[in-house]
């Protein structure tokens, strides 16, 4: 009974005013010009290629970077979940750091190295390769976004992993199962899980982000995000309902991933839930 | 552990809330501007404040530490980062700020809504300092010169890096769209900024709400594009300064900072094009309610004066209206070609208009150059 009561803070205030009310401004907004309800913003999104540029973009970048992620944090968690508990402890720990640092300000520090003379390009000419250009390029953005979002990626199948049933490995062992068949039919299946919550923790944040490709992309790759917020701080009307129609297509493509993840998530692993 | 820990989580959840709302039905929010200090608290006693509504870093503080030796009175700062936000902090009936620095659309636009006083320039003897060309084409945004007056003024231009551009490439906008230069041409990531100097290269006037010059114009800056290294705002001065661009849309302002000795090049450059160009001036205003009208209108008289205008213009770096400035000035700004722009060079230039509800064509403009 006390601890309903130690919910209601959250359930009652914090919920309607901060996640709630705004989706419904966000609902308004898309549907109603002065008050009066139309398909105006919707069809203007919908039926236009204007913002398809941006979306692509968004989903290209948020792709890439998911699996890039995947391809990097697997192994380095692999590799973590087989150290000792202490040396694991410490490696994860250096792999946390960064995030307790602002993410502009990783994105900002990253914009210094990246920037023309900075020191990025001055090993390439030191290689012969000193006219590359870094910053505002597409490359930059993913190398930032992958930076930024790696940890999420490594830290759930970190878990998994570690929570692994050592018997299990050593009963496959036992069968006569080599190293790389234990890894398919052992241990990936049941770190399934730790994927699953490692790509929705990456690519919906990635799907939305705007930060990184406004200090990095010099406006040569515009994502979704950086066209809505642009729409919210040109602050008249017309342009706020696009805005948020625009957000609403966000929201939409994220609910789907959810639900996608979640389906494959209930398929693989009949026993236990997500993580995080 | 696990309990204690919900437990002061939630209680310090509540806690703020309270406080949350407490203080919402206290103050109404927005009233109190910077810190603790109060402006409807401050009357015969106690001592003199002003408060003035300004972008950041656009006001010596030297100056204000001088005005309050001369007359007591304190001038307490809020920091801003555009007019939009400037316009939704005066439009409201209990405004707690006594002056604000707004640019000339926004002027415009606070007259509208009859959110400026009158000034009364009997108590501002200083106003001859100002150059009477300025005061003219402040009049666009401000007939009659009634409620505002000019602070900085800026243009439009090329900012461009002597070793890399040949001399006879300069003077035209063609600059921006000129192939010799692609990779190396930065543009103004700003809808009016960057679609001004494509009208203007199409000799269009740059507040047009005529649809098809619109489009052209938009043409011109998809033409652009494939040359352009990046669409910056910031940053420009960061990326001519160290080289990565040969030219680059920029106003004035940002052109001096990026010549000045210290921080910036000396083979940077700053030119008005020849077909004419955007003008704008930041200007001083009181607020319609203002229960501190003649301080305010003593700070302005102060700041006009000679002596304390050119401290505060070698501050901020930006052009002055002021006539004494020009006088005496350190010869750096005198020699630069982004602060000492020309009286033709001016002559070329208009002020933006509030375009109104119209200004939903330059956006679909915009949208169509980055879709």
């Amino acid at each position: 009974m006390k601890r309903v009561i130690l919910s209601y803070p959250y359930v009652f205030v914090w919920m309607p005013l901060f996640i709630i009310a705004p989706m419904l401004f966000v609902l308004y907004y898309a549907f109603f010009r002065d008050g009066q309800f139309t398909l105006e913003y919707v069809q203007n999104v919908v039926a236009n290629d204007t913002y398809l540029g941006a979306f692509w973009n968004s989903l290209w970048i948020a792709l890439a970077t998911t699996v890039i992620c995947l391809l990097m944090g697997y192994p380095i968690a692999y590799i973590l979940s087989q150290m000792k508990k202490r040396t694991a402890a410490l490696v994860s720990l250096l792999f946390i750091l960064p995030m307790w640092m602002n993410m502009l300000l990783r994105t900002l520090a990253w914009k210094v190295l990246l920037f023309d003379g900075g020191v990025f390009q001055q090993i390439l000419s030191f290689f012969g390769a000193g006219n590359v250009q870094l910053i505002y390029t597409p490359g930059a953005v993913l190398l930032a976004t992958v930076y930024d979002f790696l940890p999420f990626m490594i830290l759930p199948i970190y878990t998994t992993l570690q929570k692994l049933d050592r018997s299990l490995i050593e009963a496959a062992h036992d069968l006569g199962a080599n190293g790389a068949q234990t890894f398919t039919k052992v241990v990936l299946p049941q770190s399934v899980p730790g994927i699953i919550s490692g790509i929705t923790m990456v690519f919906v944040p990635a799907m939305s982000t705007f930060a990184v490709s406004t200090m990095l992309g010099g406006k040569q790759v515009m994502l979704l995000g950086q066209v809505i917020e642009e729409k919210f701080l040109a602050g008249t009307d017309s342009v706020l309902g696009i805005g948020s129609t625009l957000s609403l297509v966000l929201i939409i493509l994220v609910i789907v991933s959810m639900v996608i993840m979640n389906r494959i998530d209930k398929d693989n692993s009949a026993s236990g839930g997500t993580l995080w | 552990m696990k309990r204690t820990l919900s437990i002061i989580l939630s209680s310090l959840m509540a806690l703020g809330v309270v406080l949350a709302l407490a203080s919402c039905k206290s103050g109404g929010g927005e009233t109190t501007p910077t810190g603790s200090a109060d402006p409807k608290a401050t009357g015969d006693s106690g001592e003199k404040t002003i408060y003035l509504l300004n972008w950041g870093d656009y006001l010596d503080k030297e100056v204000k530490d001088e005005f309050k030796r001369l007359t007591g009175i304190t001038v307490k700062e809020t920091p801003v980062t555009s007019n939009e936000e400037m316009i939704i902090k005066l439009d409201t009936d209990d405004c707690p700020y006594d002056l604000c620095i707004p640019s000339d659309y926004a002027v415009e636009r606070l007259i509208a809504k009859n959110r400026l006083a009158e000034i009364n320039f009997d108590n501002i003897p200083n106003i001859a300092n100002i150059d009477p060309q300025y005061l003219k084409l402040s009049e666009v945004f401000d007939p009659g010169n009634k409620y505002s007056v000019p602070y900085t003024w800026g243009v439009l231009g090329i900012l461009y890096n002597k070793n890399m551009v040949d001399e006879a490439d300069l003077g035209s906008w063609d600059l921006l769209w000129n192939e010799k230069y692609s990779g190396k041409i930065i543009m103004y990531d700003s809808v009016r900024d960057s679609m001004a100097a494509a009208l203007c290269k199409l000799g269009y006037d740059l507040n047009t709400t005529n649809e098809e010059e619109i489009n052209k114009a938009a043409d011109e800056l998809i033409a652009v594009k494939p040359l352009a290294r990046a669409w910056l705002t910031d940053s420009i001065k960061d990326s001519m300064v160290l080289g990565s661009g040969a030219v680059a849309l920029v106003y004035s302002g940002d052109a001096v900072w990026s010549m000045m000795p210290d921080e910036g090049s000396d083979e940077l450059e700053f030119f008005v094009p020849k077909e004419g160009s955007n003008i704008y001036f930041d200007n001083i205003v009181i607020t319609a309610n203002s229960p501190r009208k003649a301080m305010a209108e003593q700070f302005i008289n102060f700041l006009l004066d000679g002596e304390i205008a050119t401290r505060n213009t070698e501050y901020i770096g930006y052009s002055s209206p002021n006539v004494k400035v020009a006088e005496n000035i350190d010869e750096f700004f005198l020699n630069c070609s982004a602060y000492n722009i020309s009286a033709e060079d001016v002559a070329r230039c208009k002020v933006f208009r509030d375009l109104g509800d119209k200004i939903s064509l330059y956006d679909a403009a915009w949208n169509r150059i980055f879709k």
